[in-house]
């Protein structure tokens, strides 16, 4: 029996229950101090030399200096104008995708989700060499169209390059929150704005879209921030005038005591908490939660021949895009050589097996740390989306405003924080060196990967209307087991949501692992694949463990679907019959 | 939550364990790729068994750091680099150990330059060279000739063909670019990088990506270290590779850091690498460096460059001191008028190419005028040569970067140096582009 009609949330703030229980405020006082030393202090050391002036006192010279460098000028506008562009092009991709894959009939759409999130499982720099091979200047695609219409186009040239690379790279942020986010709504609003006479595209923008707005402003932050203080990608593609490239090279290459990297450091924190304050702001006053979850039980809507070739035409386009730099890894970890040509000369399985002779270790780290990291950060991220959606514990909001500025802190500044704050701390037990060991790793993954999973929890619990919970109070059940039985299973696609996007992006992670990773023991698959890609010898090994890296995180997400999502479609079950 | 710590704990506890039982590890601080430390560390266990290579790969500047800030009680054993300059400055921080280790067979010296340090704190442990690496499928595309000297890229037909990296960047680029400074004299010298870089396609990130570039045929020559023109050209890829008659034989260094925590396993190491086993190593194709020990080069796979058979006749005795005095002068003038200016760089190039080429021939005194203005903005250097040699203007460099002061006044000259090269680039650019007009 279908449950009965609910009317739209209202607007305003959600009702929070007045004060807080001691346990409420010992989870908060226990996040405070794991965040405390884990990214405050660290990074308060970073930022203290930015205005150190060398004799224990504190100056903003060095950030005049810093300003009247043209470079410096030139490098802070090239990032926003990546950054930007790369949200625009990412936009177009994951929209369509998002919307098509979750609203209309579409067979194999479940594949078609997974596939778009395979972007995230390839390292960014990886993705920049295999770009290369098939854009690049002399890549497959130009050496044809040179053949055949005797002209080329400049894909990957100067900053054109990093956008197209850092678009197809991070899409899937504003994909996967987008696809939580639609399918959170009511599909009864969208039969009421239809009866009402609105469709199509008005429908879309007026009704749908607002209400998916959580998701997508979720998305484009993230993309704008993780574009901005992008490292590898122009890296590797030799863009050097943006500024997270001049941040490190300062840093590495000038010098551990250069102030003008750590004040480029503490400008890109500041712009990326710029770009996180807007999309605060936009959701202000927005009351999204509503009652009803999705899938009411109406019949996703049918296609028209025109609509369905159209829709498969556009995913097929943006996929093989998207599956283009896979299809050159994967050739290049079989291939003998490959130079100058639209594929391989020879193909060899030898590379495969000397990353089995050489690498396994690698493998294991990876699952072991990036692992370990997701689940802290699942954890403390729906500890900390509870605790600000409902409860009155007193500085709840600090704890959000704390987490999301590690998405803002460069990985290498991070590194750097912990290197410097941990010096010569030993491990109880083993006389191990906490700086020497993987554990800081691990540590450093969850701290930066914890604003992802908090995004994603906060959208999911937002979207909760809170009388649930206290329907389930009214009817006797304890807080605990309120958030146990109702929250969790409700929130479980945020939560799986954070807890993919956490392991992958920890997965492929390489500025603060380059810091921080001490002996090759020790070393991640993302390490691993770095150290091989730095001799002519060792691409192929490379491409090889890139392969392999990629069907890890496949397999790890297409599991971890299967287990929560049986979970979360179980409760969703259970209130329908209610 | 608690079954999560439970296991945090016991791996923690675990691998204690294991670090107890580890005793027998050696710790090496290396630039090198994993190609080259994976023969060796297998080579070394097998050789001594119960021990463990750990490799701890490190980029030239960043080991440097990452040495001295290794604390007192858990430094590392070994450091490994091509760049002599990065054992001076750990030398003079007295980071390096001073011990007898030398193998009596290597020789002294190539050529004018000592292989081991004669004081005695490191040992050469390879040789190098520089030149130049081309793709052949790409030259052949492009209708290139193969190039000869590092002057002959600076022609007109190589426009947009040639990559390299940045001094600042890559040890081994700052030799090279020493190498060609030394040869050709301060102003010569730059004129012909300038003309080089003006040419050039990209300036790579890192070194490896010269070599890199024109392994996948992304770029048609680029100015490499020879062992990764040879170790391409081993490895199937269709490169050659040619020293030029203005290089320089260098030694890449082996050292043992001053208070290592397994310094016994260290000089093992290091004698291993000086031997005859250890030299043979560097034979393998995917390594394909010079050994220092002559009696190897018996043993060598036929055509492979023997420094010290006469063919490479390096015309530059490689003045380290004098390397060691300019570094970051010569760092951040490339980086401010080469590197960060690129764009700029490579349009005035352009213009100029394109002007000479219309003037072939044709008598214009104006538009030669114009043109010889051009060429001055653009490959004249923006240091002189005395300037260059002042030693106050050196030691603006050289201290530490936390003066706010010292800072101030660096970034000053280097934003100086960027926005003049910018002005003079496009004004540059422009001039050629009136002397093309002026050609009709």
């Amino acid at each position: 029996m279908k449950a009965a009609a609910v009317t739209p949330a209202i607007a305003g703030s959600l009702p929070v229950p007045a004060g807080y229980t001691w346990q409420q405020a010992a989870v908060a006082v226990a996040i405070a101090a794991f965040l405390l030393v884990f990214l405050i202090v660290p990074v308060v050391t970073v930022v203290y030399v930015a205005f150190a002036d060398g004799a224990g006192g504190l100056t903003l010279s060095h950030f005049a200096t810093f300003f009247h460098i043209s470079l410096m000028h030139e490098s802070f506008w090239n990032s926003l104008y990546v950054g930007v562009w790369s949200v625009a092009i990412a936009t177009l991709i994951a929209v369509p995708l998002a919307y098509f894959t979750v609203r209309f009939e579409f067979r194999g759409s479940a594949i078609i989700q997974t596939l778009g999130v395979l972007p995230l499982i390839m390292p960014p720099f990886v993705g920049a060499v295999a770009m290369q091979l098939i854009f690049g200047r002399s890549g497959a695609v130009n050496l044809l169209l040179n053949d055949w219409f005797g002209f080329t186009i400049p894909f990957m040239d100067g900053l054109n390059g990093v956008i197209f690379v850092e678009a197809l790279h991070y899409f899937p942020f504003i994909l996967m929150n987008l696809v939580v986010a639609l399918n959170n709504i009511d599909s009864s609003m969208e039969e009421s704005a239809q009866n009402l006479g609105s469709n199509g595209f008005r429908l879309f923008r007026r009704i749908v879209f607002p209400l998916a707005m959580p998701g997508y402003v979720a998305g484009a932050a993230l993309v704008f921030i993780k574009v901005f203080d992008d490292l590898g990608t122009p890296l590797v593609l030799n863009v050097t005038n943006m500024l997270a490239p001049q941040a490190y090279l300062r840093i590495t290459s000038i010098g551990i005591e250069d102030p003008i990297g750590y004040v480029a450091s503490v400008i890109m924190v500041i712009a990326s908490l710029g770009a996180l304050w807007i999309s605060t702001w936009v959701m202000r006053g927005k009351d999204y939660a509503t009652m009803q979850r999705g899938y009411a039980g109406l019949a996703k809507r049918k296609l028209t021949t025109r609509q369905t070739i159209l829709a498969y035409g556009w995913i097929g386009l943006v996929l093989a895009i998207v599956l283009a730099p896979h299809l050159a890894i994967l050739l290049l970890s079989f291939a003998k050589v490959w130079s100058f040509s639209v594929l391989p000369d020879a193909y060899t399985l030898a590379h495969y097996a000397s990353v089995f002779q050489d690498s396994p270790r690698a493998i294991w780290n990876t699952v072991l740390f990036c692992g370990i990291a997701a689940t802290l950060d699942v954890v403390i991220a729906t500890a900390i989306a509870y605790l600000m959606l409902r409860t009155r514990v007193p500085g709840r909001n600090a704890l959000d405003f704390t987490v999301t500025i590690a998405l803002a802190i460069p990985g290498v500044v991070l590194g750097i924080g912990y290197l410097r704050t941990f010096k010569g701390i030993e491990i109880p037990f083993t006389g191990e060196l906490l700086t020497s060991s993987w554990i800081l790793i691990a540590l450093a993954y969850t701290v930066r990967r914890l604003p992802y999973a908090l995004r994603s929890c906060v959208a999911a619990l937002q979207q909760m209307h809170v009388s649930l919970e206290e329907a389930a109070e009214n009817l006797g059940a304890s807080k605990r087991r309120t958030i146990w039985r109702i929250v969790v299973p409700l929130m479980a696609g945020g939560m799986l949501a954070g807890f993919i996007t956490s392991f992958m992006t920890a997965a492929v992670e390489l500025s603060t692992t380059i810091m921080l990773v001490s002996s090759q023991d020790d070393a991640p698959m993302s390490y691993g694949i770095y150290l091989y890609m730095q001799s002519a010898a060792g691409r192929g090994p490379g491409a090889a463990l890139g392969v392999l890296a990629v069907l890890i995180v496949a397999v790890g997400t297409y599991l971890s679907y299967r287990a929560l999502g049986q979970r979360a479609q179980d409760a969703r079950d259970v209130q329908r019959l209610a | 939550m608690r079954s999560i710590l439970a296991g945090l704990a016991s791996t923690v506890l675990a691998l204690g364990a294991a670090a107890a039982y580890a005793q027998q590890q050696v710790t090496i601080v290396t630039s090198f790729p994993k190609d080259l430390t994976e023969v060796y560390k297998r080579a070394f266990e097998a050789k001594n068994p119960g021990v463990k290579v750990e490799v701890l790969n490190r980029g030239t500047s960043s080991g440097i750091a990452y040495v001295r800030e290794a604390p007192a009680n858990n430094k590392p054993d070994i450091f490994w680099a091509s760049a002599p300059d990065a054992f001076e400055v750990l030398a003079n921080e007295k980071l390096l150990e001073k011990y007898n280790g030398a193998n009596p067979k290597v020789p002294a010296k190539i050529g004018a330059y000592p292989i081991n340090d004669p004081e005695g704190y490191y040992y050469g442990q390879a040789l190098a060279g520089y030149g130049l690496m081309w793709n052949t499928r790409y030259m052949k595309a492009n209708k290139l000739p193969a190039p000869k000297e590092w002057v002959d890229l600076a022609k007109p037909v190589f426009h947009g063909h040639v990559a390299v990296s940045s001094p600042s960047r890559s040890g081994t680029t700052h030799l090279t670019v020493e190498t060609i400074l030394q040869g050709e004299g301060w102003e010569k010298g730059w004129e012909q990088m300038l003309m080089i870089a003006g040419n050039c396609a990209a300036i790579t990130e890192r070194s490896f990506g010269v070599p890199d570039g024109v392994n996948n045929g992304q770029f048609g020559i680029g100015l490499v270290i020879d062992f990764f023109g040879l170790s391409a050209r081993a490895s199937g890829f269709p490169v050659e590779f040619a020293y030029p008659s203005v290089t320089a034989i260098v030694p890449a260094n082996i050292g043992l850091i001053a208070n290592a925590k397994n310094a016994e396993l260290g000089k093992k190491f290091i004698a291993f690498a000086l031997s005859e086993e250890g030299q043979a190593l560097l034979f393998d194709p995917k390594i394909s460096r010079l050994p220092v020990l002559p009696a190897m080069y018996a043993k060598a796979p036929a055509g492979y460059p023997n420094p010290f058979g006469g063919k490479i006749k390096p015309k530059v005795n490689f003045d380290s001191d004098l390397s060691r005095s300019r570094y970051y002068v010569v760092n951040a003038m490339y980086d401010q008028i080469i590197t960060f200016r690129h764009k700029e760089l490579v349009a005035a190039t352009k213009a100029i190419h394109a002007a000479t080429a219309r003037l072939a021939g044709k008598k214009n005194a104006q538009a030669e005028k114009l043109l010889a203005e051009a060429r001055e903005l653009t490959f004249k250097p923006i240091v002189s040569e005395e300037k260059a040699k002042d030693k106050e203007f050196l030691a603006l460099f050289s201290q530490t970067k936390r003066d706010a002061q010292k800072t101030k006044q660096l970034t000053g000259l280097e934003q100086y140096w960027n926005s003049t090269a910018r002005k003079n680039y496009i004004q540059a650019a422009e001039l050629a582009n009136q002397a093309a007009a002026l050609a009709k």
